[in-house]
């Protein structure tokens, strides 16, 4: 198998951008990564998106954005594991070239939620979720995750004070991240003040529904080189299911899904969690971010919550976390958000971000953690 | 709006009818046609009494598009007596007073309606066990 290395990264501000549509935030993130690498044609495109059958009314989406992108008849298409889409496309090209198949890939991760308004969406995300047997009971996937939080706070005794430090830390990433949603500070007051979405859950503790479109170029490490003074090398990448349903866990205050991704990236790489310098984790809400750290061998069990709380998460910190502002600041256009962290730890490891690492992980989860990619990435 | 999308779900939903495995025994809710314990594909239905505790719960206050009119409504992770976890909403039940591991039952109520004049939906909810007087 060939070694696999990002030569060029690019994204598009998170937001509400009311004039841009799909395809344009697509196009302009693929030519944006593009430039990054100095290139102008790749040999594939593959394209992380949850649903634009629904937001936008559009599928083809590898045939579209090829075609706008001017990239002609090459292999495209979309891979799609709910807000896990992202990670999974990049799983899928680091696959195609490993294996050979293509020399160059572009990975584009794509999703314009705000075609839709309010409550539309929140039912679209529920498609994430079992339809016929969890989200036909009217539960909103913020839902699904307060439950799991009402649990993991019963079975371990945590205080949600101490699950608002994820919030407070992407918040204050992403101040300097100018692609961010959210470039402001939060206090944990105003966490716990924020109206309730999902008891105990606020709205604070969720990431908010937006727009954007993040990509990376892949090649082989032997090729990269060619292209790049810093290519970033892809060290380990894996992606696991788990059931669809979270009642069909055997616990469900820990993801297996993660687990096993985490087991075998870290195999992949020859590296173990000590190893790892700073962590895109998905803190698509707050207890998320516990359970991740948890799972991803960060922290012991019930004790993921404490570890943020006491500023091991921050930069500057033991272990930084969210650098950019996570999926809570940042934004979390669903399909995009993993290719989002894969060019932000891409930066960290290129000197060119907030952290000086040889080595960073990245967490994206699909549902409930039904879908989960592990990626490891190291310095090259 | 598709009428047999929930009609072919109704017997199973109305009712509690899950799968049991013939090879070892696991039961199963949903419904499955393969034994995810040990891959026998040979299932029969399996009737859950519908008595359970609460394992989670939440209180929706911002709920998917369809379901306002309950709001705020109570949403839980049920275990069942056999042992399986259901997804369920709570009903007659006073918001303040719900905590893990209270005993509860199912009822049938509706779920949500297509409009004013599209089909309604039927479906278990569960309620907590009023105590004998
Ligand atoms: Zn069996």
């Amino acid at each position: 198998m060939e070694e696999v290395a990002i030569i060029g990264i690019g994204c598009t501000p998170v937001g509400e951008p009311w004039h841009k549509s799909l395809r344009n935030m697509a196009v302009e993130s693929t030519w944006a990564a593009m430039e990054d690498a100095a290139i102008d044609q790749v040999d594939a495109l593959i394209v992380g998106n949850m649903s634009s059958g629904n937001f936008n009314d559009q599928e083809s989406l590898g045939s579209l954005i090829a075609d706008y992108a001017g990239l002609g008849n090459i292999s495209a298409f979309k891979v799609e594991g709910a807000c896990g889409s992202g990670g999974a496309a990049f799983n899928a090209g680091v696959m195609a070239v490993a294996s050979g198949m293509h020399d160059t890939v572009c990975v584009t991760g794509v999703e314009k939620m705000t075609d839709v308004v309010g409550d539309n969406a929140t039912k679209i995300l529920a498609n994430a979720a079992d339809r016929e047997y969890e989200s036909i009971h009217g539960i909103s996937f913020v839902g699904l995750n307060a439950m799991i939080m009402r649990r993991y706070m019963y079975d371990y005794n945590v205080k949600k004070e101490d699950l608002c430090a994820f919030p407070v830390n992407s918040h204050k990433n992403a101040v300097h991240n100018k692609y961010a949603m959210f470039r402001q500070e939060i206090k944990m007051d105003a966490v716990l003040n924020s109206p309730m979405v999902a008891d105990p859950m606020t709205l604070m503790e969720c990431a908010p529904i937006c727009d954007g479109a993040a990509s990376a170029i892949i090649t082989t490490k032997e090729r990269a080189r060619e292209y790049t003074d810093t290519p970033v090398i892809v060290k380990g990448s894996s992606l696991k299911v788990d059931t669809i349903g979270v009642h069909d866990r055997k616990t469900v205050t820990s993801m297996k899904a993660t687990v096993t991704a985490a087991n075998d990236a870290y195999k992949q790489s020859g590296l173990s969690p000590s190893d790892i310098q700073t962590v895109e984790l998905h803190d698509a809400f707050s207890i998320m971010g516990a359970i991740g750290l948890e799972d991803l061998g960060f922290a012991e069990r019930g004790k993921g919550a404490r570890f943020a709380a006491e500023g091991q998460i921050g930069i500057g910190g033991k272990l930084p976390c969210c650098t950019f502002g996570g999926l809570k600041a940042r934004g979390h256009p669903v399909g995009a958000t993993g290719l989002y962290q894969i060019i932000e730890l891409s930066k960290n490891l290129r000197g060119e971000g907030v952290v000086d690492a040889e080595c960073g992980l990245a967490q994206n989860i699909g549902g409930t953690g039904s879908t989960v990619s592990v990626t490891i990435l190291g310095r090259g | 709006m598709s009428v047999p999308r929930h009609w072919r779900e109704s017997v199973k939903r109305y009712r509690l009818i899950g799968s049991k495995c013939k090879a070892c025994g696991k039961v199963h809710y949903p419904e499955r046609t393969v034994c995810p314990l040990c891959k026998s594909r040979e299932l029969e239905p399996f009737q859950f009494k519908g008595n359970g505790k609460i394992y989670s719960y939440t209180i929706i206050w911002a709920p998917p598009e369809g379901y306002e009119y309950c709001k705020p409504y109570a949403a839980a992770l049920v275990e069942l007596e056999e042992g399986e976890i259901v997804t369920t909403q709570l009903t007659d039940c006073d918001l303040e007073k719900i905590e893990i591991g209270m005993p509860v039952e199912i009822v049938l109520r509706k779920l949500f309606a297509y409009g004013e004049s599209g089909i309604i939906v039927y479906g278990y909810k569960f309620r907590p066990v009023l105590p004998i007087l």
